[in-house]
Order: C-alpha cells, then structure tokens, then sequence
C-alpha cells in the first residue's frame, strides 16, 4: 500500500492553464496577506485578539470575512458559468471543457450555500444576538471559536481541491449514483463530502449554542415577547440547523460507506435505492433554505423599524409567522421531485404545503410594507437593500409558488427557470439580506460606517445586475432550456444568455463597488466614525453600547421594561430631561478565556479530511488523535475565565461618555 | 415595479417571438400545463403588482424629507389590517392550491390519457449518454430518435441503465425521472405533426449535454410504414447488442434495431435491482418496482 494514499504528482493539474491560473493567484494572495501579517509584526496580535478569541463579535466577524472571500470564489465560478453558456453554442465548445465545467457548477453551488451564504447569516447571528438579548457572549464560547474555525476548515478544503486533484462533477446536491464510486472515481465527491462534513458539524454545534443562548440568556426583563424580531429568526434559523443538520451528516456518512466501504445504501446494485438519497438531502436541503433566508428576514424588520423611525408593525405576526415557516419548512422537501413519479395525491399534498408557507411569507412582506407606512423612511444603503429585496422577493416567491403546482413543475423543473427562481430568492432574499445586514451592524462591529455612495453605487449595480442576469432566464426556462448544459445547439438561446453574461458583469461592478466601499471606508475612518453607539437613531440593545463594543458588551447587564428597550430607555430620558446617569460603582466582570482550542481541532479538522479525501489512513489516524487530545487537553483547563477589573471598565465607560459629549 | 413588469415584458415577448419550448404546445398534456402556467402565474400577479407598487409608493411618499406625509410612530398594530394581511396571501394560496391539487391529480404522469385510439407502448432506457426507445409491440427498437403517431396516447415504461436521467420533451409536457431498478410511467400525445427536441433533464455527467433525442410525430400511415421499414434494416438488439450500446458514447446519432430480445426493458429494470437473473424473480420484481414508483 502506497504511503501517501491516492496521492501523487499527477494531482495537481499542471497541464490545466486555467485552473492552475486561478491556483497561482490564490496562493499569491495568501502568500501577501502573510507577509504583510509578518512585517507589520502582527502575528501575536492576531492570535491573541483573533484566532484564539472566544468573543462572539470577533467570532461573528471572522465567519463574514470568510463568506466576503468565498464570496469571490463562488463568484468567479459564476462568471465562468455565464461566459461558458454565452460562447458554446451550436457547434462551439466555448473555453471550458466538460471535465471542468462540471466542477465549476458544482462548485458553484456548494460554496456560495454552504460556505457563503451561511457563514455569513450565521456570523450576523454571533454578532448581534447576544448584543440584542444584552448579554456579554453566547452560552458556549469556546465551542462558539470550534464552530467557526470548523466551517473554515470545510471551506479550505474546498479551496485545496482547485490545487490538489479536482472538485465533485456530480453537482452540489451530489445525488447518487451518479455521485457512487462507479460514476466518480475521482477524488472530487471526496472534498465534497469531507468538506460539507466538516462544516456541517460546526455549523451543529453553532446550532445548539444559539438555540441555547437564545433561550437561556436573556437580559432581565427580556421575556420572549420583548425579543428583537431578529432573535427570533435566529431562534428559528438554530432550530432548524439542529433538527435539519444531523440529517445531512447522516446521509453524507452514507454515501461516504458506500464510496468507502463498499456499503449498498444508494449504489446501483445490492438493492440500494437512489431516491432515498434524494429524500434525505432534501429534508435538509428544505430547512437549509429557510435557514439562510428567516435570518435575513429578521434583519430586514430590524432595518425598516429603524429607518422608518417606528417600531416594526404586527410584531407578534411576524413572530407567528417566523414559527410557523420554521416548522412548515420541514414538510415541503418533495417539491424537489415532483418528477419522480409519485402519485398524484403525494404531489397535490407536497405542493400544497408548499404554497401554504407564502401565507406567512406574504403576512411578513405586508407587514413591512404598514412599519413604512406613518414613518420617516431615510434611504440609507441598509434600507435600499430592504426595498430591493421586498420587490425582487416577491418575484421569485411567485415564481417558485408557480413551481410548486407539480404539472407546472414537469414542464419547469430542472429547467433554468428554475436556476432564475432560487437565484431570484437566494440574491433577492439571502445576499441583498446579509449585504443589509453588513451596512447596518458595521459601524457597530468596528466603529466607523460604511461609505454612502459607494454602497449606493453597489447597490444598483447588485441590483440591476440581478434582473439582467437572470430574467433572461426565465425565459430560456419556457423554452425548454435546462440546466448544466456545458454546450448547446439551439442557436435562438444564444442572445438570452449573452444578455445573462452581461447581467453578470454589471453583478461584477457591484461586487468592486463593494472592495471599494470598504477599502474607501477603511481610509476615510476617521470622518465615519461612530462615537454615539447609535449611529441610525435605532431601537435595539446593541446600540445601547459603545462602537465597537467592550469584550464585556455592557458595563452593566441592561433591564428591559418592553419591546425596543433602547429606544424605550432613549425616549424615557428625553421626556424626562434626565442629566445623564451619576456614576456608578462599577463590578468586575467575568469574561470568557481565550482557547487555541478552536484553532487546532480544526487544524487536526483539515487533517483528517485531507487523509480521508486521499485514502492515506495512518494521516487520518494521527489527525483523529490530534483532535481527541486537544479536546482532551482543553477540558482539562483549569481557569475558564480571566476577570475585567472594574477601573478599566470604568475607564472605558468615562472614555465613551467623553466621546459622545464630545 | 420596473422590473416586476419586465419580467412580463419578456416573457409575453417570448410568446410572441421566438415561439418554443414549454410555450408552444404541441399535445393535450403540454397545452393543459401551459394554460395552469398561465393561470396560476394571472392568480399571483394579481397581488404580486400591487405589494410592489406599494412598496415603492410607501417609501417614496413616507421619505424622511416629505413634510406633507403624516409621522405616526405609534401606528404598530391594527387588528383589520393584520386579518387583511393574513387573508390575501390566503385567498391566494387557496386559489392556486386549488390548482395544484386538482392539476396534480388531472395530468398526474402515470394517469392514461382518455381516447378512442389505442395507445402505443413505448420503453424507455436512458443510457450514457444517449435513449433508447423500445417498441414492445412492434418489436423494434431505436436510438436518440422517437417516432410517434400523430393523435395518438404514447405509454411510456421508463428506466435507466446507470444513473438518474429525466426524459422530457418540452412541447408535448411533463417529464419523468428515469432510475434504474425502478420503472416509472408517463403518457404523452402528440396532436401535430412535426419533430420536437427531446433532452434529458437530470444532469448525468460529462455526456449529458448532448443527449437529446428527437420526436416524430408523423400519420398513422407514415407510422406504419417506418415500423415496416425498421423492421427490414439493422441488427437486432439481443444481449450482445445491449451489452454494445450499454457502453458509454456520447452525441451518438439516430439508429434503429430491427428487432429486439423479449423483455429487454424488464430485464434491464431487474438488473438495476441486483437481483438473480431467474425469470420468475425477474417478472415479480419488474412489477412491484413499477407499482412503487406509481404509488
């Protein structure tokens, strides 16, 4: 037996310019991004303050930094997706092969759910839960620091396999058997599984923490009924990670068995049955959707009470309707497969439960519409993505309600209809959510705001981008065009999907814009900065502290007396002309101790993965043992928290008081 | 708006143009899935137009710069309101889930098309990369190429030899998963006369862009006479000869096969079962595999 498994030189494809371009550049990049770390001396730094912090803002930053890069990865696969259709038509083959246009798709598809869109709905979750529910961090800490740097670990994977042999070609939901050793003997499904495995236990264990955060640390007074809306979402996201999660793993480590070890869960012979499979993922897949898209919810509520200068109306429907689509959202999966020849009362049940989650949906949409209504609505970037995302939503809910009528689902399934349908509500809903999101709790995160026009100019161009790419495709749906097609002979398709590339490069000027705004913003710091706390005149308890916050959050825990607290608290002194609160005996503070224990499970993480994906056992075996001892090691750790004296609490308060006076 | 509007725009511009696909029907089960489209997508734009424009007359008119909009930081909840917001998306599901249910029972693939003319059996196999199309009854069997009497319900059996596929023909309605060991069912009709563009639906690796196939629909006399000429030319498709086809090849232009070995298609839905080759367990198996997927 070979000592390094499966892995020789020829797994890394030299011959390949295009991909060992993309190889080159990615490696140039980390190599500058250590260098600069190493010159500027920073290192101690950022272990100290970064890579072993347990504190959920860092934390929630770092998972969106992960997904702002991913971001790009994913992206660039779009844009060859897009100029591969706009060229390969009639005879032509465009640039991309098979072989690799079938990864690129894949690919595509994999990171921009798993490892963009998610890490960046569940970094906004780290970041603002705790700080709405007013308290100093989440229940687990040091388990908040394994979660992210495990979906990181996932996320490198992926990237390693543009490197080192070759992404899955058997698309991001892997169905097998197409997906089975027999189909794909490469190491690609390998990554794949390895990589969403990996994560997908990080991903678990965030899950278990918020649910426990949200229901067990609350400041006092913070009944459920006072919870910000977008707590409930991320109670509601975290319930369906835990029971959807598990479901996934069991059926990755199925399919594992059957690639590993000979198992017949879903192979062709010994009686395997494909289309458990395809149930399974989708029971996932279903929840998965909602997971992403229920947090952008709660940040779109949070966004339109604020700049409409009034508290978000129906609250307690939207809470209902939160739930109700939590729970809905596990009994729609078949919809996926309306095609597999089920009975027609199956079908009629499925779609029909899929119809009925848009009565939430829609409850929600109107319900923005009447907190706008009576307000004073400021335009901030935030809110041009809110009123971008209400009229694209609505679009693509319709849509994706006309595919759940099963006989318009045989003519439209798997059709690019289909791929305008879900990039209509993952864009419209998931992306221009986070992006959202990301303009509105910036400044609190890092105590500056974003630029204006800069994140105006990116908006339109997301936004524009958006309908140019993709009802083009709507179009080519109807027409009978379907998807993962890496050439095609009708040549009246071709217009439409030069239209969607050139969709695609306006997307590109968007995604600039966004490099711009930040870089622009980094520079421009000191004008941006935020020295209130509250830089929207919000409504919420993270605004009620510094920005950036205090490792400790707040000097004292708040009580809430209501719904909104701060802005409550804000109105209650402005009636009653109260001088600002005479000083305190502030109390030490018990925060959280850093762990590198994070850090290195995932190390021995990547470890592991990158010996299953390559067959070299003894690699996997020391790996395992690297993870089980630093676990070991850490839950022997004696002291688990250091202690914020409270002159240095009370010297930070007096310095933030100065600054807002100021 | 603008774009809620554009989207209608093209699509309406695409009916009137580039008249193909799912918008041009041309059989019963395409022309019903067209006119549940079009009334399912009329149901929703209904409401869908007005929330837009809505959303973008609220925003406009309550900007923080409108003095003449009235400021009511207190307007948070209003019981009509909240039963009018739940009951028009409701009366909307309710209409369109009316449609669903009544359409997923009315052209529910496995559901035999009601006609006086006799239905004509054909078996379908997706290979890689490429469909094979199995006349039972006539006992010939052809590739990539399917030839249908115009007017007439086409029953189809449906299976694969390896991985999943999707046999659609977008003109003439609903597509069907094809699973080896499984074997699912699908009825079609052609009305007019014309060849349309067949494509699998499931991506099935690196050949899959060029399976597609297409269909002839052509008289019943036309019919006859390719059955009969079919019957005079190529080989026959026995064990050696699927053992031949079965190897992957892809862009594989139209061929026929003058004959074909007796239960081929059951025998090949078995072998995706991995059972014993014994004839016996080949017929019971064959039917609770099709009774399965129908269920």
């Amino acid at each position: 037996m070979n000592f390094l498994g499966k892995l020789d030189w020829n797994a890394i494809p030299l011959h390949e310019p295009i991909i060992m371009g993309a190889t080159g550049f990615m490696v140039l990049v980390v190599l500058v991004v250590l260098g600069f770390v190493t010159v500027k001396g920073a290192w101690p730094y950022l272990w100290r303050e970064w890579l072993t912090s347990v504190d959920h803002k860092r934390i929630g930053a770092m998972y969106c930094i992960l997904a702002l890069v991913m971001m790009l990865r994913g992206f660039s696969d779009a844009i060859m997706i897009r100029s591969q259709q706009a060229l390969a038509a009639g005879g032509a083959q465009g640039y991309l092969p098979p072989e690799h246009f079938n990864q690129i798709f894949s690919a595509h598809g994999t990171i921009m759910i798993l490892f963009m869109a998610m890490p960046f709905v569940v970094g906004l979750m780290n970041f603002a839960v705790p700080l709405q529910l007013g308290v100093r961090d989440v229940a687990f800490p040091t388990l908040n620091s394994v979660s992210f740097w495990l979906t990181a670990s996932g996320a490198l994977l992926v990237n390693i396999s543009l490197a080192v042999g070759e992404f899955s070609k058997a698309t991001w939901w892997g169905y097998p058997p197409l997906s089975e050793m027999q189909y794909s003997p490469g190491v690609g499904v390998d990554y794949y599984l390895w990589s969403l495995q990996i994560s997908g236990i990080g991903t678990l264990l965030a899950g278990i923490n918020f649910v426990t955060t949200i229901l067990k640390l609350r400041a006092p007074g913070m009944s459920y009924m006072r919870m910000p809306v977008f707590c409930w979402t991320a109670l509601a996201a975290n319930l369906l990670i835990v029971a959807a999660f598990p479901v996934l793993t069991a059926t990755l480590a199925m399919l594992a068995l059957d690639r590993y070890l000979g198992f017949h869960f879903f192979s062709l012979e010994g009686q395997g049955n494909q289309m458990l499979y395809s149930n399974l993922f989708w029971v996932w897949g279903h929840p998965e959707v909602y997971i992403l898209i229920l947090p952008a919810f709660g940040v779109f509520s949070e966004v339109m009470a604020t700049f409409s200068g009034k508290p978000l109306f129906g609250y307690r429907s939207m809470v209902a309707a939160t739930m109700t689509i939590c729970v809905l959202s596990f009994l729609v999966w078949l919809h996926h497969f309306f095609t597999m020849g089920a009975s027609a009362n199956v079908n009629g049940f499925f779609g029909v439960m899929s119809m009925i989650i848009a009565l939430p949906t829609g409850a929600k949409v109107f319900n923005w519409l009447f907190t706008m209504y009576g307000g004073r609505v400021r335009f901030s970037v935030p809110v041009l993505w809110s009123i971008g995302f209400i009229v694209t939503f609505v679009i693509g809910g319709m849509t994706g309600v006309l595919m759940a009528v099963p006989p318009a689902d045989f003519q439209l399934h798997n059709s690019v209809f289909l791929v305008a349908h879900f990039h209509n509500v993952a864009i419209g809903g998931v992306v221009f959510g986070v992006m959202a999101g990301y303009n509105y709790w910036f400044p609190k995160a890092f105590g500056f705001k974003l630029d204006e026009r800069w994140g105006r100019a990116s908006f339109w161009c997301w936004f524009v981008g958006f309908y140019v790419a993709f009802m083009p495709l709507y179009v080519l749906g109807l027409m009978g065009m379907t998807r993962r097609m890496q050439h095609y002979d009708n040549l009246s398709w071709q217009p439409w999907l030069i239209a969607a590339a050139f969709g695609t490069a306006i997307i590109l000027v968007g995604v600039v814009c966004q490099i711009v705004q930040l870089v622009v913003s980094i520079r421009h710091r000191e004008e941006l900065r935020d020295v209130t706390g509250d830089p929207w005149n919000a409504r919420t308890l993270e605004w009620a502290t510094a920005s950036p916050p205090p490792a400790w959050n707040f000097a004292f825990q708040p009580k809430v007396a209501g719904l909104d607290a701060f802005w409550s608290s804000k109105s209650h002194a402005q009636a009653t002309r109260e001088e600002p609160a005479p000083p305190r005996n502030y109390e030490p503070v018990e925060m959280p101790k850093n762990s590198a224990t994070g850090f290195v499970t995932a190390f021995f993480a990547v470890v592991i993965g990158f010996a299953l994906i390559w067959h070299i056992w003894w690699l996997a075996g020391v790996g395992m043992f690297g993870a089980f001892v630093t676990l070991l090691a850490f839950s022997f750790r004696r002291h688990n928290e250091i202690e914020v004296p409270a002159e240095e609490i009370a010297r930070f308060v007096r310095a933030h008081q100065a600054g807002v006076a100021a | 708006m603008r774009y809620g509007l554009l989207a209608v725009v093209l699509i309406s511009a695409a009916t009137l143009g580039g008249c193909e696909g799912v918008l041009d029907p041309k059989g019963p089960i395409a022309l019903a899935e067209r006119q549940i489209l079009i009334n399912a997508l009329g149901i929703m734009l209904a409401i869908v137009i007005p929330v837009i424009l809505a959303t973008l007359g609220f925003a406009f008119w309550f900007r923080a710069s409108n003095e003449r909009a009235r400021y009511r930081p207190d307007f948070t909840y209003s019981g009509r309101l909240e039963l009018l917001v739940w009951s028009i998306p409701g009366m909307t599901v309710l209409l369109v889930g009316g449609v669903a249910w009544i359409g997923a029972h009315d052209l529910d693939p496995g559901r035999p098309i009601s006609s006086t003319v006799k239905p004509v059996n054909v078996q379908v196999v997706s290979l890689d990369w490429k469909w094979l199309f199995i006349y039972p009854d006539e006992g010939i069997a052809s590739v990539n190429k399917l030839v249908v009497p115009v007017g007439t319900p086409v029953s189809f059996e449906l299976t694969s030899s390896s991985v999943m596929n999707s046999f659609f023909v977008p003109q003439l309605g609903s597509q069907i998963y094809t699973m080896s060991g499984m074997a699912t069912r699908l009825h079609l009709q052609a009305d007019h006369l014309g060849t349309y563009p067949g494509i699998s639906a499931m991506f099935s690796g690196d050949g899959f862009p060029d399976m597609h196939f297409t269909v002839d629909a052509v008289t019943d006399d036309k019919f006859a006479q390719w059955v009969r000429q079919t019957r005079e030319t190529g080989s026959v498709l026995d064990k050696q000869g699927y053992a031949d086809l079965v190897k992957p090849s892809r862009a594989v232009a139209p061929f026929t096969y003058r004959g074909v070995a007796p239960d081929l298609f059951g025998s090949i839905v078995n072998a995706g079962m991995g059972t014993q080759d014994s004839h016996q367990d080949a017929s019971l198996s064959v039917c609770s595999t099709s009774q399965r997927a129908e269920r």
